[in-house]
Formats: structure tokens, C-alpha cells, sequence
């Protein structure tokens, strides 16, 4: 069996079977509060999944807001920590694409906070069933998301579904596939700049 | 449960902690500090700290459990830090601890981390056990704070907090004013070697009989730090060049002076001749030095933990949460998050009913 947890949007948990079959899910939708939910939701997901063990965890690595992105990576690492298990990286936007992949190309659209939007373009899947990018991952303004993707068709999503995102880790893991690396797609640098002299006081 | 096994995560500030003791004794204390990645910004950007953490956490819990020489089956309970501290960076240590807990089917203990630095106290095997009622002074770069604590796991009281400033932050802002680097404690204590504490009566924060009513036991250090940069000014004003070495024994001296006379005041008041002493800042030999002079000529007795201890890190909590344990309490819910605020009097989080 494989555990997704996902916190790149709302909290997201979810165990599929080796064949992707779901076996259980939990989640909720808010954007906020994923530190406090994210243990609860472990509980429920692996007392619903029933017997058998769990092989892999994969993390939604985002992109999204870096505060509640963290929690959920840093529960799976903790979680396959403890059962002595490897993590699968997966782009939390290749979970959001799985479902429309027969439906030619399309844009994932996610909410990236200050008023820009996170946009993955894709094509179809690949030979191993993963979504096929066509055009990587960026940030834009809302306001010209439209005017960026001239006419791919825009889908807007505000949740990820766990199952979704155990399925990619899944073909990732049967395809000897690695699909990012450690690092949390964080899409911005820390907000932060070196202090100039220090600012006077005025005698 | 007479010696429970814990290991406990502290990542509230820029240290992340993985501790882990048996019950009073001390078997791993694990420390990655993000501190080189502040420097060129002169502080903790809480950003930066929380990217560290989580990349720091799992290699330190693999560390701390080879250190301990134990595996994680062997754990009686997980411990974490709720608050207080930088929410971003709490929450990674809040979401592995858990993600931890349920994987492993151990007990989880939400704890405060103010609280975690007095219980640092009792990992010191060699000592006589720390006697209640104590006054806590706790200075660090995140908080200073004075705590009246009556009993480590029931009953600890805030007596006063730093009302802008911590004190190691006012190191760190008047080692820029002099141009030397971060972080600013120990940059000063070297810059002071050769001053003359003496030299610049700089104020003590909050200590005139007006402010004494209603803050005796608050503190204030921007008001010292701007009194240092007018200082700093009126030199190169004049065309001086600054005496960097009285600047930085007379800024020190300030720090400490109303550090160790609020906390002795306490002491005092309540009648109570302990004081322990808790936090980074306790690294200041001068710190030291004065509150044992002064503690002495007032008849109490300054505890201090191994510095090791003092500095933010996962074994105090772990020690917390051993205690909270021995005492008989319950572990905590899974649904506690990050109380960047979390009062002192909330030793445990979310206790289960
Ligand atoms: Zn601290």
C-alpha cells in the first residue's frame, strides 16, 4: 500500500493499493490549519485502509503557500522515518492533472497567494501513465494568467486529491521514475533583503 | 513508567532540536542551526529558518537516535514544541512530530518551549534536583522573559517579558551599529574585552520608579539600542572615531545590569532565594558573572544549566515531556497546531481528556 499526504492547498491523505485501487481518504479543503489536522487525518486514513502495509509514502511537494506546503512534507518524511520506508517526491500538479489527461492540452491553475496564480501546462501522459508536461511550472499574476496561456484550456483547481497524487508516485515508482527532487517547489526565494547601513536616529 | 524514553523536536526558532533522554537523563542532544544562512541578514528571517528546518529534521533524527544508541520502537513518546515561537518554523517541527507519532503508534506530547528551558535544568545528573519555588530568567535572541515557577509540570507563572526587544536581538542590532558581525553576543563580549563597563551610562529599560508600577518585572531594550545609535552618531558627528570597546562593555553592562536587578527584585519579592537561568544569552560570561556576584551578596542561589542545555534544543523538551509523563499525564491530542503566542501557563498542549 502507498500513503500520499498532500498540503500544498487543503490537507490531503489518502492510501492506495499497489495496483491504485483507493483503499481510503481524508481530507479537507481549508488552506489554513493544515499543522493542526494533518495528524488526525494519518489516523483516519490508516485505520480505514485496513491491513497491509504501507511501502511507500509519497509527499506533495507543491507548489503552494510555503507555510502549509512544509507540514505535510515534513509529516511524510517523519512518517516514512518511522516505518523505515522511502519517500516518493511527486509535483502535487501532476495529481491535480491525472484526471484530465484524455482531454487534449490543459493548464492546472493553482492559487499562489499575492495575487499570482502557479500554472503547469500539459499534454496527455507519458509511456508510464505519468502527466506529461509541456510547459513547466511558473507563477504569474492572476490578472494576466488568461493572457499567458492564450487559449489552453484553464483548469482551476483548490484541492489536491491524495488518491490522485499516491497513483503518479505509483507509476513514478514503477517506471524507476524520479519526478522532482527534495526540495519543495517553492517557486519564490525567502522574502527577504540584506539590511542596508543602519538607519539613523537623529541626534 | 518510572524512566519513559523520549525524543523530542524544538524548532521554534532557528535551531532545529532532536533530543532524547531516559526519563532525567540526558542520551542525544542533536542541534542544526540555520544560523550562518541569517548572518548577512543581521537576524532570524523566519523564512530562511523554516526552509532549514525542514530540511534539517530528518538527518537529525537520524543522528540523535544513532547518538542515543536506540531505535525509534524502543520510544516510549514523541515530544514537540507548540510555542512560543516563529510559526512557520513551529509548524514543520509540529507536523514531523506527528507524521512521527502515528507512524510509529507512540504517545505525542505538545509542550512549551519557555517551560522546555527549565526542565533543561534537570538533565544535570551531577546536581542537586532543582528545588521549587524558583524565579527563571530565560534571554535569548527570541524572548526574555521571568517566570515564577512553582512546579515544573503544574504550575509556572509569567512574571515579566521583554515589551519590544529580546535581549539577544539587542545584541545583535547594536553589534550592527558597531559593525561588527552576526550574531552579536559573543561579537560584543570580544569587542568589550578592553572597555570600561563604566565608561556610557546607557539607560536601563523600564527600571525608573514611574515605569517600576506598571512593568516591574517587563523589559525594554530599544530604548538602549537607540541610545547607543545617537551615541555611535554623535561621534562620527564630531568627527570622533567611536570607542567601540566602552560602546560595547557600557551597552553590555546595561543589559545586564537590569537582567540581573529585575530578576533579583523577584527573588525578593516573592521570597524565593533560587534563581536559575535559562536561554543563549546565558553564554554571556558577564551575564554570568554578575548574577552570581549579586545572587551571592542577596543570599540566592543561581542555577545554571550546561550552556548546551541553555540554547534552544530538543532534549529540554524531550525532558518535559519525561516529567509530564512521570507525573501521571496524558499525551496530547493529534489536533493541536502552532501557538506562536502560547501563554507560560500552558506547560502541555492539548492534553487528551
Ligand atoms: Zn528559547
Amino acid at each position: 500500500m502507498i500513503l500520499a499526504v498532500d498540503t500544498s492547498l487543503g490537507t490531503a491523505v489518502a492510501v492506495i493499493d499497489d495496483d491504485g485501487a483507493l483503499r481510503a481518504e481524508a481530507a479537507t479543503s481549508d488552506p489554513l490549519g493544515h499543522a493542526e489536522v494533518i495528524g488526525d487525518l494519518l489516523v483516519r486514513v490508516l485505520d480505514e485502509a485496513g491491513a497491509g502495509e504501507i511501502t511507500h509514502v509519497v509527499s506533495g511537494m507543491g507548489p503552494g503557500p510555503f507555510t502549509g506546503l512544509r507540514i505535510g512534507i515534513a509529516a511524510a518524511r517523519t512518517f516514512a522515518l518511522g516505518r523505515g520506508i522511502p519517500v516518493i517526491p511527486v509535483p502535487s500538479h501532476l495529481a491535480a492533472a491525472l484526471t484530465h489527461t484524455g482531454e487534449g492540452r490543459f493548464a492546472i491553475v493553482t492559487d499562489a497567494r499575492r495575487r499570482e496564480v502557479a500554472i503547469t501546462v500539459f499534454d496527455g501522459t507519458d509511456a508510464d501513465g505519468v502527466p506529461a508536461v509541456v510547459a513547466d511550472t511558473v507563477l504569474v499574476p492572476a490578472s494576466v494568467a488568461d493572457a499567458h496561456l492564450a487559449g489552453v484550456r484553464r483548469i482551476d483547481v483548490a484541492t489536491i486529491s491524495g488518491a490522485d497524487l499516491a497513483r503518479v508516485g505509483a507509476r513514478a515508482l514503477a517506471a524507476g521514475r524520479t519526478l522532482t527532487g527534495d526540495e519543495p517547489l517553492y517557486m519564490r526565494h525567502p522574502d527577504v533583503v540584506v539590511p542596508g547601513a543602519p538607519k539613523k536616529v537623529g541626534l | 513508567m518510572s524512566e519513559p524514553l523520549v525524543l523530542g523536536i524544538e524548532t521554534s526558532c532557528d535551531e532545529t532540536g532532536i533530543g532524547i533522554v531516559r526519563g532525567r537523563t540526558l542520551l542525544s542532544n542533536t542541534i542544526a542551526s540555520s544560523m550562518d544562512e541569517h548572518a548577512r541578514y543581521g537576524g532570524v528571517v523566519p523564512e530562511v529558518a523554516a526552509r532549514a528546518h525542514l530540511e534539517a529534521l530528518q538527518p537529525s533524527i537520524d543522528a540523535a537516535l544513532a547518538e542515543a544508541g536506540v531505535g525509534l520502537d524502543d520510544l516510549d513518546a514523541v515530544a514537540v514544541t507548540s510555542g512560543p515561537g516563529l510559526a512557520g518554523a513551529l509548524m514543520v517541527g509540529v507536523g514531523a512530530a506527528k507524521g512521527l507519532a502515528v507512524s510509529i503508534g507512540k504517545p505525542l506530547y505538545a509542550v512549551n518551549h519557555l517551560v522546555g528551558h527549565i526542565a533543561a535544568d534537570i538533565l544535570t545528573p551531577d546536581t542537586e534536583p532543582l528545588e521549587y519555588p524558583t524565579v527563571a530568567l530565560l534571554v535569548s535572541g527570541g524572548h526574555t522573559s521571568l517566570l515564577h515557577v512553582r512546579d515544573l509540570t503544574t504550575d509556572v507563572e509569567l512574571l515579566g517579558e521583554t515589551v519590544d526587544d529580546a535581549a539577544g536581538e539587542a545584541f545583535d542590532k547594536v553589534a550592527r551599529l558597531l559593525s561588527l558581525p552576526y550574531p552579536g553576543g559573543p561579537e560584543i563580549d570580544r569587542a568589550a574585552l578592553d572597555g570600561d563597563p563604566k565608561a556610557i551610562r546607557f539607560p536601563r529599560g523600564l527600571s525608573k520608579a514611574s515605569d517600576l508600577a506598571k512593568h516591574r518585572y517587563d523589559f525594554s531594550f530599544s530604548g538602549l539600542k537607540t541610545a547607543v545609535a545617537r551615541w555611535v552618531e554623535r561621534c562620527e558627528a564630531e568627527g570622533v572615531e567611536v570607542p567601540v570597546a566602552d560602546v560595547a562593555a557600557s551597552f553590555r553592562e546595561a543589559v545586564v545590569d537590569v537582567l540581573v536587578t529585575k530578576a533579583l527584585a523577584a527573588c525578593a519579592d516573592l521570597g524565593v532565594p533560587r534563581l536559575l537561568l535559562g536561554g543563549g544569552v546565558i553564554a554571556n560570561r558577564r551575564l554570568r558573572d554578575v548574577a552570581l556576584e549579586r545572587a551571592e551578596a542577596a543570599g540566592v542561589t543561581v542555577r545554571i544549566p550546561p550552556l548546551a542545555l541553555c540554547t534552544d534544543n530538543g532534549a529540554m523538551i524531550a525532558a518535559l515531556a519525561a516529567e509530564l509523563i512521570s507525573s501521571g499525564r496524558r499525551p496530547s491530542t493529534l489536533s493541536f497546531g502552532a501557538d506562536s503566542t502560547l501563554p507560560v501557563t500552558e506547560i502541555q498542549v492539548a492534553e487528551r481528556s
